[in-house]
């Protein structure tokens, strides 16, 4: 008996020890407040930018304009290339050691945004107002343009012009009907006229052609169920019922770039990442990138997708932080990074740059003009992929349930985060 | 568990004793129980920092409305009693619907992989204990060689096995068949059976009713193709590892008890059902146990293969309380999802406890 209540004793002194260790000092960092601003000059003690990367090509990249900085500044920075970003972004803001600067997705973006993590640092920046509305859309929280984009990602239609000229077809669809006719032309043997990403991500831009949204504009009412958007899924069903457009698992692909390369589709509605792939593992793929057909109405419209500079605002050397965003998003560095390793800029002068020396995709940042940012709500990621699920079932499913199940469960979540 | 009164008793100083023998003997024991202390401090003081501080702050976080940001137990956050649980448990809604999903898939997954592993590993050991069987170091090599395997290695290799143009589907083809396009596959296997049946579309009674957000019908769906290749990979990988646990135990049942049973005319199928089984009962309740937590618990499969799809048919509860909490940055829920697989593990193990000390007794009267 004496030894249970000594074990007990020693147990909750072990605790008392552990918790009080945990709350004060800086090992949790919960209360230490580095409370200085952007305007302060930065100290010389070390930054950490923390990545995910594509390959070495953008470790290398990356490395390198951090070094450039390092010699300008005098500031040490330590590159982190992450293999699970946002887990281990994560785990630094519990331990209160978060990267000073780190890759930001709009989704993640928003529930940092709402916790109120980040440093809303470009009104400081001499180039706040340099990039394209859909970017910095894309990262402003209640109004507030909080984080840089670093880079610009647009969908647009890929044609395999072998396929296309076998079909004996001549200029890329316009709009919906001709791109339903073309694709009809373009199946054969086993083979779709077109694929798309059965995702929330692969799918929107087609609400908005047909004059729909996702969201309005403040992002605080979900409008999903739309009976423009209940068209738009039906026009999709349709495809998707005649075999004339199919979704990349049902031919054995992970995404529909895949299938598209493997030319298991000859049409592919994709972003620029796709030119990577095709580099890489299907070089002897022929094809061309046009802008999306539009909708009954004429309505052009795109999705967009883009990364941004996260700065979290508890950090030793924040105004250091915002110097290395402001070193990594000036034309100059923003061209090499899209010479090194593909990506699209996301300041508007470096865009009219970058058309001009890569003209074969000129069509993406010609797309910005129309595009409307990849939907991103704060702790929506498990609400959007219910959604995606509803999508994959879109062949033998309602359109409008499929939209009205997604569009409770997206409303639940905005009203919940409120 | 507990010591009867009677065996501690005896060794207790009668009462009658005088005081003079009792002091020094005293010191003498609180020397020793010091010393004692003091060797397992260490142990202790891990457990303690690894183990009960861990779960402790886990138990907070789940009734708390903590961000990650900082420390859970700064002063900004606060203690919201059960809503996550509410939120999971008895609030209609999203979160629900995938912890029902998710309960789900494991059930099926859990009442398929623990008897088919635990049948599996005690035929195997059984095959590789014969003392006549060539080359029987190789054979056990073999079997255990799935579970030395990294987790990651196996589950790569798996997607290539049920790939849609995968080694098992060229297989099915030459034979003539078709595979299903089984990591896209969300049908369940129960619903394409039924529909093989002609029955398509849920009966009323069972698609108007459910139970956590999941109508009747979308529980009897049976694992998705998806969760059978999961399924299949489980069992092919534990399965060694608990033949291993089976094979020492069969090794330890004497010689002459077998031999008796010979010579009383005892077929070889009497001697299993009535001697070696239940000789290795306390074996076997070990392997249900270890597979039943296992089984629950799985989250490295799906975290490299499926991350829970097709349409949810491969979220488990693990898997979902990593999502909730880093995906969503709802680290309350996702620990209370976990807090909720942990009652489950609990409430089983005591339930398969009990059904096995049940049957011990009603065979001793």
């Amino acid at each position: 008996m004496r030894s249970k209540i000594a074990i007990t004793a020693l147990a909750a002194a072990g605790l008392a020890v552990l918790s009080t260790a945990c709350s004060s000092g800086n090992g949790f960092g919960g209360s230490s407040s580095a409370a200085s601003t952007a305007s302060a000059t930065p100290n010389k003690s070390a930054l950490t930018l923390m990545f995910g990367t594509s390959g070495a090509a953008e470790t290398a990249a990356v490395q390198q304009a951090a070094k450039a900085f390092t010699r300008q500044s005098g500031i040490p920075v330590q590159v982190i290339p992450a293999s699970n970003l946002t887990q281990q972004v994560a785990q630094g803001f519990s331990g209160g050691t978060p990267p000073s600067v780190f890759y930001l997705d709009p989704g993640t973006f928003q529930n940092y945004a709402k916790d109120g993590a980040l440093d809303a640092y470009p009104p400081g920046l001499p180039n706040a107002g340099g990039f394209a509305p859909a970017l910095t859309q894309a990262f402003t929280y209640k109004s507030t343009f909080t984080c840089e984009p670093k880079d610009a990602s647009t969908l647009a239609l890929y044609i395999n012009t072998a396929d296309w000229q076998q079909a004996g077809l001549g200029a890329p669809p316009a709009n919906w009907s001709q791109l339903e006719a073309d694709a009809k032309k373009l199946s054969t043997g086993g083979r779709a006229g077109l694929t798309i990403d059965q995702t929330h991500s692969g799918i929107d831009e087609f609400f908005y052609q047909n004059g729909g949204s996702v969201s309005n504009a403040g992002g605080t009412k979900v409008e999903l169920d739309s009976s423009q958007n209940v068209a738009a899924l039906t026009f999709l069903k349709g495809m998707l019922n005649q075999g004339t457009l199919k979704f990349p698992s049902q031919m054995g692909a992970g995404f529909s770039g895949q299938a598209f390369g493997e030319n298991k589709a000859a049409m592919d509605i994709i972003g620029n990442w796709e030119n990577g792939t095709l580099q890489s593992d299907y070089p002897n793929v022929k094809f061309k990138v046009y802008p999306l057909p539009a909708g009954p109405s004429g309505t052009r419209a795109t999705l967009s997708f883009t990364n941004c500079w996260g700065v979290p605002k508890q950090q030793g050397n924040l105004a250091g932080a915002v110097a290395l965003v402001k070193f990594l998003t000036t034309s100059q560095q923003e061209l090499t990074f899209a010479k090194a390793f593909g990506v699209i800029p996301s300041l508007t002068t470096a865009q009219s740059q970058y058309a001009k020396t890569y003209p074969q995709y000129a069509v993406f940042v010609q797309e910005l003009a129309y595009a409307h940012p990849d939907i991103a709500i704060a702790g929506a990621t498990q609400a959007l992929s219910a959604f995606d699920s509803g999508l994959q079932q879109l062949a033998s499913g309602s359109p409008a349930s499929i939209l009205k199940t997604a569009q409770q469960n997206l409303q639940s979540v905005i009203d919940q985060g409120a | 568990m507990t010591v009867p009164a009677q065996l501690d008793g005896p060794r207790r100083p009668p009462a009658a004793a005088g005081t003079r023998t009792r002091g020094p003997r005293f010191t003498a024991r609180a020397r020793e129980s010091a010393a004692g202390w003091l060797m397992s401090a260490p142990v202790i003081v891990l457990l303690l920092v690894f183990l009960v501080a861990p779960i402790a702050m886990a138990a907070w976080v789940s009734v708390s409305d903590w961000d990650g940001i900082g420390s859970p137990f700064a002063s900004g956050v606060h203690a919201v009693g059960g809503r996550n649980y509410a939120a999971l448990l008895t609030r209609p809604g999203l979160p629900q619907q995938q912890l029902g999903e998710s309960l789900r898939n494991n059930v099926y997954y859990v009442i398929i992989v623990v008897p088919v592993q635990t049948a599996l590993a005690l035929g195997l050991a059984l095959i590789v204990s014969r003392k006549r069987l060539a080359g029987r170091g190789f054979f056990r090599a073999a079997y255990y060689f799935p579970s030395i395997t990294s987790s990651v290695a196996v589950s790569i290799l798996f997607l290539y096995i049920f790939g849609t143009a995968g080694m098992l589907n060229a297989i099915v083809s030459d034979l003539g068949g078709q595979g299903p396009n089984w990591f896209a596959d969300p049908n369940g296997v129960l619903h394409i059976i039924l529909s093989g049946a002609g029955v398509t579309t849920a009966p009323g009674a069972l698609a108007g009713h459910g139970f956590l957000g999941v109508s009747w019908w979308d529980w009897l769906a049976g694992p998705s193709v998806a969760m059978v290749a999961l399924i299949a990979l489980a069992i092919w990988t534990t399965s060694g590892t608990f033949m291993l646990i089976f094979l020492p135990a069969i090794y330890a049942i004497p010689a002459d008890v077998t031999e008796a049973a010979v010579m009383d005319g005892a077929s070889a199928w009497q001697r299993l059902r009535k001697i070696t089984l239940p000789m290795l009962r306390p074996t076997l309740f070990l392997v249900l146990t270890l597979g039943l937590i296992g089984t629950w618990q799985v989250f490295d499969q799906i975290f490299l293969i499926s991350q829970g799809n097709p349409a949810g048919t491969t979220l488990t509860p693990a898997y979902l309380s990593y999502l909730t909490s880093f995906g969503d940055q709802q680290w309350g829920q996702g620990a209370a999802i976990a807090f909720i697989l942990f009652a489950i593990i609990v409430v089983l193990t005591i339930v398969q406890r009990l059904i096995v000390s049940e049957r011990r007794a009603g065979r001793a009267s």
